[in-house]
């Protein structure tokens, strides 16, 4: 088991597994199987943890490397699961010029993890996003549906206080 | 084949179609740089070091990828190209680490050799971020020092396709690219074969072996130990390269003379453990025959072959021959037979060996490679830690005479040198197993069908009225291809000889670095391969069970090959493992 595995513990059951190998099986012998499967894994599971890119590995004979190289890759495929909130900040260029890296920074301070990763407790998950389309309320954050926008770096603890 | 006309620099050259720039311009005799670029391996045009104008194009244009065309006009040197190249070489120094004066590599590093030609005086051109890494030592035999990587992935290349295992790719995105395994995690955590083919294609220090040379140094200078070496076959065939001998030079002789000087107590040979693997290896091939067990049997000599099984046909581990490799061989007897001979504590003797090979020193590690209950190969060096040592020793090497090994243990037969080519060892045991069912003097000695640097080699022979088959893979690659063969039953060999490193020991892990430049049109596997060929050719005894000092061995000591002490000191087992933990 590698060390850097995700800050959450694994909770796949027998079910998603049983559907995930149909998948595999369905696949395998095509030409360029591999992102189409891992698509249908992240689809089953949600993201593409170590447990999940193994069994994909020891069923298609792709090497984990290979696999995990697409899955760093494309910005698509999550490594951690989301949390049940789902932070997002907006780098975009208006938000960035107004300080959303900041924000983003002090989130990922509070929250001790880094972009894309979810905290173990499985309640907050943080990405950086493109543009959300409310760049007069710049800079703006989504956290599920919910928009904060004119945001500054002391607003984030009363914010996350909200969803205690 | 039909051959296309173009210009180059002005001059009119033909060359093959279907051929690259770069290959007709070698052609020509017209040098373009490479970085990335590795002939059959690694053709992915990245580096842009090989840049050229052609009439026409819009862009400069990958020589390494890009075909030629009929009445075609290349230029390879202009001001532009010149110019392209060198920042190029400053973007790429820009997010390197440029510690020349320590790194390994210093004097043959294919970036430094490059920004010498191209004139880049200032190193520091391009300012910005650079990214930071920790080494990687997980694994027993190398160290990753990705602060040293410019990502040309040659490694990569020759691990997924030339060798099949593909431990090691590129992680992430543009800045942030990093080659690495999965999940971060370490090479000594993954199903790495330590093989070393990344580290002999590397053109840069961001790959080196683990370097044991200054232990060797201090064990020679204890007067406390009895420090003794043993040189693999390969080894003669490829050090003069690190002294500029000209590829193909026999350093034999040399060899003996530097390590005499060096201090060791005796110089040994790897070849007599080589003719006394034979011994084994023949003899349990043909108890297997006879007794019908487990077949094809698969020779046992090279550890990075014996992981690669564990890891990816664990279901064929019965099929390896139980016997040690020479390496292991020369030692167990060092420690076990020499040193009672000789009146040494074995717990005394440091057992030194000199191989073209990193995985050996993943093998001295291994559990069952202890026959005097210490181990049978304390320190592994490679043949370019051995050029370092004596360069260290202030030996001057080309002027060295040539000597001879010391006895018991040096003496050898053209079987046993003959073990660092492909298909070496399986016409080593075909020279010693055939007059043993025959019980006749073979006419001919050498078995050529097994010959040659080709991946993968059949051949059968009538032997005392019994059709004996044989294969012969090199490169892991090759062994995959062939051992699919073998489980589906399409073909059905008595004896099987693989090799991890493509072309066999001569082209380990372990030996002397050819840059891209000169490989790309090099046989550097045939050239090396000659001098083990010629070594054999020139040798008074050519068959194993020849060796004076292997039959003494079997009579004041072994008793018989396969007894019951050869068993015990000779013969060791295996693990089953997993490609994914």
């Amino acid at each position: 088991m590698p060390s850097n595995k995700s800050t959450v513990q694994f909770n796949g059951t027998k079910e998603q597994e049983t559907e995930l190998l149909a998948v595999i099986r369905e696949l395998k012998d095509e030409k360029g199987a591999l992102m189409p499967i891992m698509q249908k894994a992240q689809d089953i599971y949600g993201y593409l943890p170590y447990e999940v890119q193994k069994i994909i590995s020891d069923e298609t004979g792709i090497p984990l490397e290979k696999i995990y190289g697409v899955a760093t890759f494309y910005s698509q495929f999550n490594l951690s699961p989301k949390g049940r909130y789902r932070i997002s900040v907006c780098l975009g260029t208006a938000c960035y010029v107004k300080g959303s890296g900041d924000i983003y920074n002090k989130l990922m301070e509070k929250l001790g993890i880094v972009g894309g990763e979810c905290t173990p407790d499985g309640k907050f998950s943080l990405d950086a996003c493109r543009c959300v389309g409310a760049c007069g309320l710049a800079p703006v954050m989504l956290i599920n549906d919910e928009v904060y926008g004119r945001l500054t770096v002391d607003d984030i603890d009363d914010i996350l206080a909200k969803y205690e | 084949m039909e051959n296309i006309n173009l210009k180059i620099n002005g001059l009119d050259v033909s060359a093959p179609a279907g051929s690259t720039i770069l290959e007709a311009a070698h052609l020509a005799g017209i040098r373009i740089p490479t970085l990335c670029y590795l002939k059959e391996i690694n053709e992915i045009g990245a580096c842009r070091m090989c840049v050229v104008e052609v009439k026409g194009a819009r862009n400069l244009v990958a020589a390494c990828v890009h075909p030629i065309n009929e009445g075609m006009e290349v230029y390879t040197n202009t001001p532009k190209l010149i110019e392209s190249r060198k920042k190029t070489l400053q973007l790429l120094l820009s997010n390197h680490d440029k510690k020349c004066l320590s790194c390994v590599r210093s004097g043959n590093c294919e970036l430094q050799q490059l920004c010498h030609e191209y004139g880049v005086e200032d190193e520091d051109f391009y300012e910005g971020g650079m990214n930071h890494y920790e080494l990687d030592d997980s694994a027993a035999h190398m160290i990753r020092d990705n602060n040293k990587c410019i990502l040309c992935r040659r490694c990569v290349a020759v691990c997924e396709k030339t060798q099949g295992i593909g431990v090691i790719g590129p992680n992430n995105r543009g800045f942030a690219t990093m080659i690495g395994s999965a999940f971060e995690m370490g090479l000594g955590e993954t199903s790495c074969v330590s093989c070393g083919q990344c580290i002999a294609v590397c053109p840069t220090g961001a790959l080196y072996e683990k370097d044991y040379t200054g232990r060797i140094i201090e064990a020679i200078a204890d007067p406390e130990k009895y420090v003794v070496v043993q040189t693999a076959p390969s080894v003669r065939a490829g050090l003069g390269e690190e002294f500029g001998y000209p590829m193909g030079t026999d350093v034999e002789g040399k060899m003996a003379a530097a390590l005499r000087r060096m201090g060791f107590d005796k110089v040994f040979d790897t070849d007599w453990a080589a003719d006394l693997t034979i011994m084994e290896e023949a003899t349990e091939l043909l108890d297997r025959i006879k007794n019908g067990g487990v077949l094809p049997m698969i020779t046992s000599c090279s550890p990075g072959w014996i992981k690669y099984c564990e890891h990816y046909f664990p279901d064929m581990t019965e099929n390896l021959s139980t016997c040690k490799s020479p390496q292991q061989m020369f030692g167990a007897m060092l420690k076990t037979y020499f040193a009672e001979k000789e009146g040494i504590d074995p717990k005394k003797i440091v057992s030194v060996s000199v191989m073209p090979c990193t995985a050996k020193k993943f093998e001295i590690g291994r559990d069952d490679q202890s026959a005097a209950g210490v181990p049978d190969v304390d320190i592994a060096i490679t043949t370019r830690e051995l050029a370092r040592l004596i360069k260290r020793c202030g030996i001057e090497f080309t002027k060295l005479p040539e000597e001879e090994f010391d006895n018991p243990m040096g003496e050898s037969t053209g079987a046993g040198v003959i073990f660092g080519a492909t298909g070496g060892v399986m016409e080593a045991a075909l020279r010693t197993a055939v007059e043993t069912l025959t019980g006749e003097e073979l006419a001919n000695l050498e078995f050529t069908d097994v010959r040659g640097t080709q991946g993968i080699k059949e051949a059968s022979y009538n032997v005392a009225g019994m059709d004996v088959k044989v294969a012969v893979a090199s490169g892991l690659g090759n062994a995959r291809e062939l051992l699919n063969k073998v489980k589906a039953g399409e073909a059905d060999y008595h004896f099987i000889e693989i090799m991890g490193c493509p072309g066999g020991c001569v082209n380990g892990g372990g030996q002397p670095q050819v840059s891209g430049d000169v490989r790309n049109f090099t046989d550097v596997r045939g050239i090396r391969a000659g001098v083990l060929y010629r070594n054999d050719e020139a040798k008074a005894i050519r068959k194993s069970h020849e060796n004076p000092e292997i039959k003494k061995l079997y009579e004041e000591y072994l008793g018989a090959p396969g007894s019951h002490r050869a068993h015990e000191t000779l013969h060791t087992s295996y693990v089953k493992r997993t490609v994914n933990k």
